[in-house]
């Protein structure tokens, strides 16, 4: 008997390109963020909860934030991940050389954690507490790239 | 509350790729399958939701574009992008309100014809989140450790899990992934993220699953005993992972709550008698468990260890396999639904629970368990 024969139809360079805009917030955060390396967070005017990234509404008090409050840099790991498989790096479409670290952290002044890198140069120090600081690019385009990663200061 | 019951289900078998199938095809074999368990036709079905994902499906409207194949013509459609069980949620809706006597739902997907690391990655929030590359795995990795660092569970407890369920799936024909592995293996498959193992891991995999829903009157006329529908709740978590405490699930305790309070239930641990629940990675069974109130808080670990969720235990958890015997997303959570009917009909055959009246399904959306569903079926009206 033959071999059955399976025909696929591929998408091939198909692309769905986009531009988000960020937003008033999102405008201070990238700013501040290029010109001054600082993070900003917001603060809720009902419950206080200072939120980064900022966004415009508290959604528990469903409130409008604009009181914009300097976090971090530095801040303690909430919880992380070392990624030994090597994903597709959406920025690049190539894969990411792995391993390399990944949190959550819990920046000085903040109410909720932020997600970006954590260097893992000496992995027996990343864990859930150790304190960190954010290490930022030289050159900065007002992106989320322009903080590089965290590293363990402890 | 009016009473609604589900009177047909139809499971296409779970695979990790159908490639002599389209969605359409999926959609019809699962469609055919309920109907012929109802003991019905296509003319006895009043209207259509169908569940689906346009990412996933690399389509826009995706749930249109199996609107014929799910019988759809000349009625009224629509559509629910998420979980199976909010597909079915909506449609308990629809026939609540007393326009429809009967509503046919569906959920499919085809986790093998995309990249499925950058379908989770678009989840996440493109200004902030999306270009670090962080995808589902990743979320859920982190969560783990959250939830672990804070309960104590082991690594250990969540290979069991996994031993477990791909240990029940040997004995589900709808199943593609039934293994029988030790802790040792689990713990020794490659390490993906921290503290994730490839065994730990459910896969991605292809599958179309139906159900109807019916109310009182017509459930009366179906070809089997209706599985009756007691209690339903529905709740999400902030989006931002960062706004939430990864380590709980407070969307699931409050989902769980409404459902119990629908169904009269005020000890689950003890009125429950099996569940279905989303354990896409290991851990997850066992963080869910506890947000469900089926066990104390950071004892769900002590419990699997002691035999409670074995198909002989006290309360089989996933007896079918669960998601880690096949995980076809979206209609992953369509499939424990199905699943608890046929336990509840005595039709599990090698996995069937001693004690089925009452069971639990529940569904998943979102990152790390966003958003949550939860059924309570019963045998008795
Ligand atoms: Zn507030």
């Amino acid at each position: 008997m033959a071999e059955k024969e399976y025909i696929v139809i591929e998408s091939g360079e198909a692309a769905q390109p986009f531009d988000y805009a960020v937003g008033m917030h999102g405008s201070k955060f990238f700013t501040e963020l290029r010109d001054n390396k600082k993070l900003m967070g917001v603060r809720c005017p009902k419950c206080k909860m200072v939120y980064i990234p900022p966004r415009g509404v508290c959604g528990p008090c469903f409130e409008e934030m604009k009181d914009f409050v300097e976090v971090g840099p530095g801040g303690v790991i909430g919880t992380y991940t070392i990624l030994r498989f090597a994903f597709i790096d959406p920025e690049t479409g190539q894969q990411k050389p792995v391993p390399y670290g990944y949190g959550f952290i819990k920046l000085d002044g903040a109410d909720t954690l932020f997600q970006h890198y954590i260097d893992i140069v000496d992995e027996k120090k990343i864990k859930v507490g150790a304190r960190v600081e954010a290490v930022f690019a030289d050159e900065r385009k007002g992106t989320i790239r322009d903080i590089l990663y965290f590293r363990v200061i402890d | 509350m009016d009473r609604a019951a589900i009177i047909g289900i139809g499971m296409t078998k779970v695979e990790s790729r159908k490639l002599d199938k389209t969605f359409a095809d999926m959609a019809f074999e699962a469609v055919r399958k309920a109907l012929d368990d109802a003991g019905m036709t296509i003319a006895d079905i009043d209207n259509v939701i169908t569940t689906s994902n346009d990412f996933w499906d690399g389509r826009t409207i995706s749930c249109m574009a199996v609107g014929d194949a799910s019988g759809a013509s000349d009625k009224n459609i629509s559509c629910v992008e998420g979980d199976g069980t909010f597909g079915a949620f909506y449609g308990l809706a629809r026939t609540l309100s007393g326009s429809y006597g009967t509503t046919l739902v569906t959920g499919h997907s085809k986790g093998s014809q995309s990249v499925s690391s950058l379908i989770t990655n678009a989840a996440f929030d493109p200004i902030y989140n999306r270009t670090l590359g962080a995808d589902m795995i990743t979320a859920c990795a982190m969560q783990s450790n959250a939830y672990m660092a804070r309960t104590g569970t082991t690594p250990e407890q969540l290979a069991r899990v996994s031993v477990k369920n791909h240990g029940n799936a040997m004995m589900n024909e709808n199943a593609h992934l039934g293994m029988k592995l030790t802790v040792k293996d689990v713990l020794g498959s490659e390490m993906i993220a921290d503290p994730l193992h490839r065994l730990d891991c459910s896969p991605v995999s292809d599958g179309c699953c139906a159900i109807i829903i019916a109310d009182e009157k017509r459930a009366k006329k179906s070809k089997k005993k209706p599985v009756w529908i007691k209690g339903v709740g529905m709740c999400a978590d902030a989006y931002f992972l960062g706004d939430r405490d990864l380590s709980r699930s407070e969307s699931l305790v409050k989902a769980a709550r409404t459902a119990y309070k629908m169904a009269g239930i005020s000890d689950p641990g003890k009125e429950i008698d099996l569940a279905e629940v989303y354990d896409a990675f290991s851990y997850q069974e066992l963080m869910w468990l506890e947000g469900l109130g089926i066990c104390a808080d950071a004892d769900a670990g002590k419990q699997l260890e002691k035999g409670s969720f074995d198909i002989p235990g006290r309360l089989p958890v996933n007896a079918s396999g669960g998601l880690m015997g096949g995980h076809a997303v979206i209609a992953a959570g369509l499939y424990r639904i199905a699943e608890v009917v046929r336990q509840i009909r005595g039709e599990a055959g090698a996995y069937q629970a001693k004690k089925a009246d009452t069971g639990l399904a529940h569904g998943v959306n979102g990152l790390a368990g966003q958003s949550h569903c939860v059924w309570i079926l019963g045998k008795d009206r």
